[in-house]
């Protein structure tokens, strides 16, 4: 590990200013991918910025016809509260299946959602639950947030403060672990809001992605026949040595059916 | 970049980038067993030949501990003193001594004594130890290394690696009379201690396993490739011999429209023929092979399976199950150093040429001075691990052998202090030695008796001695055998696969072992579940993997595929104990036998499953999207 310059945050401001006046900071949430980063040596900050002492980036709240998760609040947190058991049980599911108790009692959702990980979990529960990432600066649609394999809207200096899911009628999650290493080699979320639907994949390309050929069908008959049949290209998709492009499309389509399976049940 | 020559098959080809150029060939030898044209004639007579081709996936032996030296020079005393985990220290005390840093035995000290994890990797030196115990002599300065994770893939030995091509030649009864295997071994890109021996002398004297097949011929072709060296691997070259095996006769039943079990019915030893000499000369002593599976068939249920895979498919799931009968060869180069020795304060202490690594020996070898001394339990002390106070003999704990040739000479040990204490405590007892017997701890002459605490103190005691006799009743032996020991087994796993996504799931694992007479079943039980891990994570998860340019592509837990828990179903373990003649405990080696049984069980239960695509084989491991891919294939093929 290289050294760096240590911070905490007082508040929101206070990370503000430091990302500003530091020269190559970075944001400290849970640590989960961040820590293990450093430790390889494979990013030299020049100092880290520490959020866990910001009492007002912890906590769940249900507001009307939103979750609002707080960008702190740890996966732990997320999977034992009953708020978000009873507004959206498959985002507890979600939640409860992320990495190990370890990594879930330190990870937290604004560090998940910031990184976009393409094996994460959550970024399917942004884009399925058609969430609103809310930072210091300015609020945005998940639709627009996940942009590449790492990479997200969010511009240098801005700091995730919560994340706002809109409660569905009924969702479904389930992920396909990697042999090796647990995550998600396809993980789907399928949810419905009255006529609309989304279908959200992780795990499978290089950031998280809907598929509105699966959401059209569905929007016109809720079924797992209407999705049976639609293929995904593997062409955009990952590979590795355990999972193929191909193998992974497939599973897109296996898992978004079984999604269906389970609501309709 | 330079060019690269990653498989053994591809290493072989005329126009492969040579790894030694100067040799002018990947191949180190052509070694052979047998007369390959009589095995050509007899196998063109045969009713039928069956034929597999295996690739027997190259695996990270991966212990929980990565590789630690730590080295101190006392440069005023001429002493090296070198801390490092490995199975055995006087090797590497040697070694270093003699070979590698000219100085005397007596100068350089290994000690280990604990080590997380041996399997086969630990009992090797590594260049690392040489070089650490070289800067802390140069130097004066202690000198300490510690191998991280991506070191442990990249320099540790790996196992297995081999190319098999097998084929047997089996009359109209379906009995096998004429075997010829050929191996490709990946040793590497440099010859490691004992990787080149292990498919001829590890798996060979073996092979055919629990099988009579008079006539064997058998090619090795060990390679150089640009890859991590290969060598012994928990199994160390039986687990591949009966891998082939297995799938030879699963093939043969398939050929035949026999059962399985029926098959192997047909071709095993029987208990007349013990002992039974195997090609390569080794004997077999003792075993029960028919009815060692009975009892795998009979505890798994395997008669009411059709019953369990309806129910399976009822809910779409493919359900099988596989059946493997293994052999082993347990407990080789069976000498070793033991002493028994009495302290002050009435302890015992078990000094061992072996050392335990997790194997449990310091409960093991408790039991045994109690059960042969009466000495309570928790008196019993072992002190292994340092060559300073190991016996002058110290081969160390590796290929099953510590029940025999450990628990072997505490046996020796303690029956020759049994004899002695019988004369003194004659003199104590005013007897005669011969009218003394000793039982539970007590030596007793007619109405009298003195414990083997009191003989212990009257041998400190030069005038409560017969004449003659020298103070002491400790005992120091060489354990010496002729021959090795030869656990087998039947193992049954009963699994699901889900045909959308190829994951196989494992319900149920019977594992019926003999390991002779049983010490203590805790401790045999765990090295049975142990090795069945091992052998699952084989068969389904683990893989090292190149790309085509030598690089490891496999070299993190995030790519290697490592069981988990959530992978094993219950392993419902049992005992069909046949006693070794050959030895006076009647063991037999326990701790590779899961890794014999678990992949070719597996795999022939998950062919089982696939059947009705048709599909004979899938090699390991039998990872979600190979079998996917399997049934997509065998979809194509009905298709077309």
């Amino acid at each position: 590990m290289h050294n760096f310059n240590y911070h905490h945050a007082a508040d929101i401001a206070d990370a503000a200013l430091k990302l500003k006046v530091t020269v190559e900071p970075k944001l400290l949430a849970g640590g989960m991918t961040l820590l293990p980063t450093l430790k390889n040596r494979l990013a030299q900050p020049s100092d880290l910025i520490d959020l866990a002492k910001i009492d007002g980036l912890k906590g769940i709240s249900v507001e009307g016809k939103e979750v609002v998760v707080k960008a702190m609040t740890t996966h732990a947190v997320v999977a034992a509260s009953t708020d978000v058991r009873k507004a959206i049980p498959a985002l507890a599911d979600l939640a409860d299946g992320i990495g190990d108790p370890a990594v879930r009692h330190r990870g937290t959702i604004g560090g998940s959602v910031a990184n976009s990980d393409p094996a994460a979990d959550y970024p399917a529960g942004v884009l399925g639950l058609d969430a609103v990432v809310e930072t210091n600066e300015r609020k945005i649609n998940a639709d627009d947030f996940f942009t590449g394999l790492f990479e997200t809207a969010l511009k240098p200096g801005e700091i995730i403060t919560a994340v706002r899911f809109k409660i569905p009628d009924r969702a479904h999650y389930m992920k396909f672990r990697h042999p090796a290493s647990g995550y998600a080699v396809v993980g789907v979320m399928v949810a419905q809001y009255g006529a609309k639907v989304r279908v959200a994949v992780t795990g499978a390309g290089p950031n998280a992605f809907r598929v509105r050929a699966m959401e059209d069908a569905l929007e016109k008959s809720f079924a797992p026949a209407s999705v049976a049949n639609i293929k995904i290209p593997a062409g955009d998709l990952l590979g590795d040595i355990h999972c193929s492009a191909e193998y992974r499309a497939h599973l897109v389509n296996v898992y978004a059916r079984r999604c269906v399976e389970a609501l309709v049940k | 970049m330079l060019p690269a020559a990653v498989s053994s098959v591809d290493a072989l080809k005329a126009d492969s980038p040579k790894v030694w150029p100067e040799f002018g060939t990947n191949e180190v030898v052509h070694w052979e067993y047998g007369e390959a044209a009589k095995v050509e004639t007899l196998l063109r007579s045969a009713h039928r030949v069956v034929k597999v081709d295996l690739v027997n996936n190259r695996i990270a032996p991966a212990p929980m501990e990565p590789r630690v030296v730590a080295a101190k020079y006392d440069a005023a005393e001429g002493r090296l003193t070198v801390w490092s985990p490995t199975q055995g220290g006087r090797r590497i005390q040697m070694m270093l001594a003699r070979t590698l840093l000219k100085m005397a035995p007596d100068k350089v000290r290994v000690i280990s004594i604990d080590t997380g994890g041996g399997f086969g990797v630990r009992s090797k030196m590594f260049p690392e130890t040489a070089m650490v115990a070289y800067a802390a002599r140069q130097l004066g300065r202690p000198v300490k290394w510690l191998g991280d994770r991506a070191e442990t893939f990249v320099s540790d030995y790996h196992g297995r690696d081999q190319i098999n091509h097998a084929q047997m030649g089996l009359d109209r009864d379906g009995k096998a009379f004429v075997l010829k295997v050929e191996t490709l071994l990946n040793v590497g890109a440099y010859l490691s201690e004992n990787g080149l021996r292990l498919p001829m002398e590890g798996g060979g004297r073996i092979i055919p396993c629990g099988y009579h097949i008079p006539d064997f011929y058998f090619s090795v072709k060990p390679t150089f490739t640009n890859t991590v060296c290969t060598d012994t691997y928990r199994g160390a070259g039986r687990p591949e011999a009966n891998y082939l095996m297995e799938r030879l006769m699963d093939k043969a039943a398939e050929t035949y429209g026999l059962p399985r079990e029926e098959i192997r019915r047909r071709n095993f030893i029987k208990p007349s023929q013990f002992p039974y000499k195997t090609h390569l000369g080794f004997v077999i002593d003792s075993g029960d092979f028919a009815g060692t599976m009975e009892m795998a068939l009979e505890h798994s249920n395997w008669a009411a399976f059709e019953e369990r895979r309806g129910r399976s498919a009822a809910r779409g799931k493919l359900r099988g199950i596989g059946l493997a009968f293994f052999i082993e060869g347990a407990g080789s180069r069976p000498v070793e150093g033991m002493r028994v020795r009495f302290e002050d304060n009435g302890d015992v202490s078990v000094i061992a040429g072996t050392y335990s690594h997790g194997q449990g020996h310091a409960t093991v070898y408790s039991q045994l001075v109690h059960e042969f001394l009466g000495v309570d339990y928790d008196k019993v002390r072992l002190i292994n691990g340092d060559t300073g106070t190991s016996p002058e003999v110290s081969n160390g704990t590796f290929g099953s052998r510590s029940s025999m040739v450990g628990g072997g000479g505490v046996k020796r040990a303690c029956d020759a202090i049994i004899v002695k204490g019988k004369k003194i405590a004659a003199r104590l007892l005013q007897s005669d030695a011969t009218r003394v017997t000793f039982e539970a701890g007590v030596f007793r002459a007619q109405t009298s008796s003195v414990t083997m605490a009191d003989v212990a103190a009257a041998a400190r005691d030069p005038n409560k001695l017969p004449d003659g006799m020298a103070p002491g009743l400790d005992e120091y032996v060489v354990y010496e055998n002729d021959t090795e020991n030869f656990p087998n087994g039947a193992h049954v796993a009963e699994i699901e696969v889900d045909p959308e996504t190829g994951v196989v799931e494992i319900l149920n694992y019977v594992a019926v072992d003999d390991c002779g007479v049983v010490l203590n079943p805790f401790i045999v039980h765990g090295q049975i579940y142990g090795g069945i891990a091992q052998g699952i994570g084989q068969a389904l998860t683990e893989n090292i993997v190149y790309d085509a340019e030598g690089q490891l592509l496999s070299g993190t837990f995030m790519d290697y595929g490592m069981p988990r828990a959530g992978h094993f179903s219950h392993i419902d373990a049992r005992f069909n104990a046949m006693p070794a003649k050959t030895n006076e405990l009647g063991v037999k080696g326990a701790g590779e036998a899961g890794c014999c049984g678990a992949p070719p069980a597996i795999v022939s239960a998950v062919v089982d499953a696939l059947g009705s695509y048709g599909i004979k084989h899938i090699d390991m491991p039998l990872s979600p999207e190979r079998v996917w891919r399997a049934i997509q294939e065998s979809r194509v093929n009905k298709a077309a």
